[in-house]
């Protein structure tokens, strides 16, 4: 077993147990934290996979950025009291069993698909995650939807403005 | 390492994701939990850009066949962005306005 079948299962292990307890955790402010692990674990994976632009955004933008709005909003509801109201356990049993359905349905499915044998991901090469080559294809290919997604952004920008103000 | 253990990884996520939907009643997990979702398809996304690239690196040694992929998993960070920012807004209305953050108040949006 190399250095990188060893990273792939040691990110996958930390990836798996964070999500459990981002579920699993009464308090709030904790599940944001156990999903910022989650986040390291997934960038840790475009690591691997050489996607190096990609890790990099995941970490600003989702462990950065979007956790930290997460982590105020909490603080200012003042909502780690842990008052959270319950569902009753048959509804959260029947909530655990379709999860598990679902992915019991698609794993057998993916078992059962002959034509993903002999495929094998490379890790540790190939250039297309560098930032040289995406920045051509984004400013080449993709400007439209580039420019696009910059007034989407705008747009977000004022209705939550708008959303936030008090009426 | 094969595919199928990419695709084992990201099914998994995705179905925890799903369970936190299911059976958490607090808004903010909720949301939390659609976040696990967006990024455990980002993931496979990945891994697929690169199963095609190889595929293509067989053919042509400077191929950049499964860049798209990858753009696509940036412009799908930015969705979720502006997504993120609308729908805390969103919740923190709804803490004003009924001093909870459990969706089953939004039930009474019904009325």
């Amino acid at each position: 077993m190399n250095i990188s079948q060893f990273l792939f299962y040691f990110l996958t292990v930390l990836a798996l147990f964070s999500a459990v307890m981002v579920v699993v955790s009464k308090n709030p402010v904790h599940s944001v934290l156990w999903l910022i692990a989650v986040f390291f674990a997934i960038s840790g994976h475009y690591i691997l996979l050489n996607a190096q632009f990609l890790a990099i955004v995941n970490l600003i933008v989702y462990a950065g950025a979007i956790m930290v709005l997460f982590l105020f909003v909490i603080m200012l509801m003042n909502l780690n009291a842990s008052a959270e109201p319950q569902k009753n356990n048959w509804l959260k049993l029947a909530g655990v069993i379709a999860g598990g359905c679902f992915m019991m349905v698609l794993v057998s499915l993916v078992k059962q698909a002959n034509e993903l044998n002999n495929i094998a991901v490379t890790m540790g090469s190939g250039e297309i995650g560098l930032i040289k080559n995406l920045g051509k294809a984004l400013f080449n290919d993709f400007v439209v939807p580039f420019e696009i997604s910059s007034v989407l952004f705008l747009s977000a920008m004022v209705g939550a403005v708008v959303i936030g103000k008090k009426a | 390492m094969p595919i199928q253990y990419y695709i084992y990884l990201c099914l998994a996520l995705f179905s925890i994701g799903i369970i936190g939907v299911l059976t958490r009643r607090n808004a903010i997990i909720v949301f939390m939990c659609i976040e696990l979702m967006l990024n455990a398809v980002n993931l496979l996304l990945v891994a697929f850009s690169k199963v095609h690239n190889t595929m293509a690196l067989a053919g042509d040694k400077t191929s950049m066949a499964g860049i798209e992929a990858q753009l696509f998993v940036f412009f799908i960070m930015v969705v979720a962005a502006a997504e993120v920012s609308v729908g805390l807004a969103i919740i923190v209305m709804m803490y004003r306005n009924v001093h909870s953050v459990d969706i089953n108040f939004l039930n009474r949006l019904k009325n």
